[in-house]
């Protein structure tokens, strides 16, 4: 049958496409069906976030292990407050370190832990004290610079 | 003197007559007529023609530009000693613009001019006066199921385009390059965003589909009855299909990035 043949095919050609869509979807976005029970919720305190976007991933030890969910500035004390998305196998200690580095020396942000030694774990919702800012590079040779006009005279 | 004023007037009324009878056309081949069951066989047997049947030159085309976009994305960025954004430069470059664009330009080249010189020919050889005589309604049934499967078929020819695309990049940047396999594709997912970029290509991709099928449509509607007037209807499809694709690009991309 003629029209039968032309039937298949058009649906094969409608199902590879969708099948095409979804591979883009998932392998090519990166786009993730990631529940609330996947993971579980940290925030953390920076004085200077600059650089750090969202979807920025949060590593430790080398391993990826969260991505930055939201950053907003709190604007009681003015520091930068950044939402972490943590996978819940990843239990953190309460003495649990951030701090925000660049990957290579042009790279992008991205922020590292440090595990504690606490036998305590960080639960949704907890905030971590011990952070490091974003180091800008503009006010590092603004430091060097002035730090040598100041020593010659 | 006056007769050139006279002339000139004429012509841009023509022009202004031109573009309201195509609106009009279109409002008038938007109906794919009552029921389900025989329109939607004729628009898969469409979709098989405009689609299908372009299959093969858009999966070409869009592993070849893949290609041709990791080499020179990998010779333009390691200059930066970056040649590990290549994957990200690849994709993004084929979900926003080259997809979209490169497959809706083939479009009307295979279908659009297809579509234009079938319609053409059957005006010239009166079918679709015998239609009507016959009390069938030539926009239902000739001209509604041909656009609708335009719109259908180019939206998916974008995706598979940019698809293979991104394999073909990665296989040039992978295998012939050397660029680690992981870094391709991490990069990639870290920069590409599902709606920004892949959505709105595909939202391109429909936008296009539509007015390139209704110009090659209304181009072969409007042909002078004569083998002159049908390739002429099938080259103003070509050129202002293609053009009509560039412009709106331009349009659309203006849009959607928030240049405005």
């Amino acid at each position: 049958m003629q029209s039968k043949s032309i039937e298949m095919a058009v649906g094969l050609f409608v199902v590879a496409a969708m099948f095409g869509l979804l591979v883009l979807a998932l392998n090519v976005s990166g786009l993730r069906i990631q529940g609330d029970d996947d993971v579980y919720y940290l925030y953390a305190r920076f004085e200077n976030s600059s650089g750090l976007s969202e979807r920025a991933k949060v590593s430790l030890s080398g391993v990826v292990v969260g991505r930055v969910v939201d950053i907003r500035l709190d604007t009681q004390s003015y520091v930068s407050v950044v939402k972490m998305a943590i996978e819940k196998g990843v239990p953190l200690s309460m003495d649990t370190s951030a701090s925000i580095l660049t990957s290579g020396l042009l790279g992008e942000k991205y922020i590292g832990l440090s595990i504690g030694a606490d036998e305590e774990y960080l639960l949704s919702g907890d905030v971590i004290e011990d952070t490091q800012s974003a180091i800008v590079l503009e006010e590092l040779i603004g430091q060097f610079i002035f730090s040598k006009t100041s020593e010659s005279p | 003197m006056s007769n050139y004023v006279a002339a000139l007037g004429a012509k841009y009324i023509r022009v202004f007559q031109l573009i309201g009878r195509s609106g009009l056309f279109l409002i008038s081949i938007l109906n794919w007529g009552s029921g389900f069951k025989g329109p939607f066989s004729r628009l898969v047997k469409q979709v098989y023609h405009l689609g299908v049947l372009s299959l093969p030159i858009i999966l070409v085309a869009g592993t070849f530009v893949g290609m041709v976009l990791a080499l020179q994305g990998y010779y333009i960025l390691s200059n930066y000693g970056s040649q590990e954004a290549v994957g990200q430069m690849v994709a993004l470059s084929l979900l926003r613009e080259f997809g979209p664009v490169v497959s809706a330009l083939l479009f009307v080249g295979r279908a659009g001019s297809a579509l234009t010189a079938e319609i053409g020919l059957m005006k010239t050889t009166e079918q679709l006066s015998a239609m009507e005589i016959m009390g069938v309604d030539p926009f239902q049934r000739i001209f509604s199921p041909r656009l609708w499967a335009g719109v259908v078929s180019l939206p998916l020819l974008t995706v598979l385009f940019s698809l293979l695309g991104i394999y073909g990049g990665a296989f040039v940047a992978v295998n012939m390059l050397g660029i680690y396999e992981g870094s391709y594709w991490s990069n990639m997912q870290q920069s590409v965003l599902f709606y920004d970029d892949v959505l709105k290509g595909v939202i391109k991709g429909v936008v296009f589909a539509f007015v390139c099928t209704w110009i090659a449509l209304f181009h072969g509607w409007q042909a002078k009855p004569t083998s002159e007037g049908v390739s002429r209807a099938t080259t103003a499809t070509v050129v202002q299909g293609s053009l009509a694709v560039l412009g709106l690009d331009f349009i659309l991309t203006a849009v959607m990035l928030g240049g405005f």
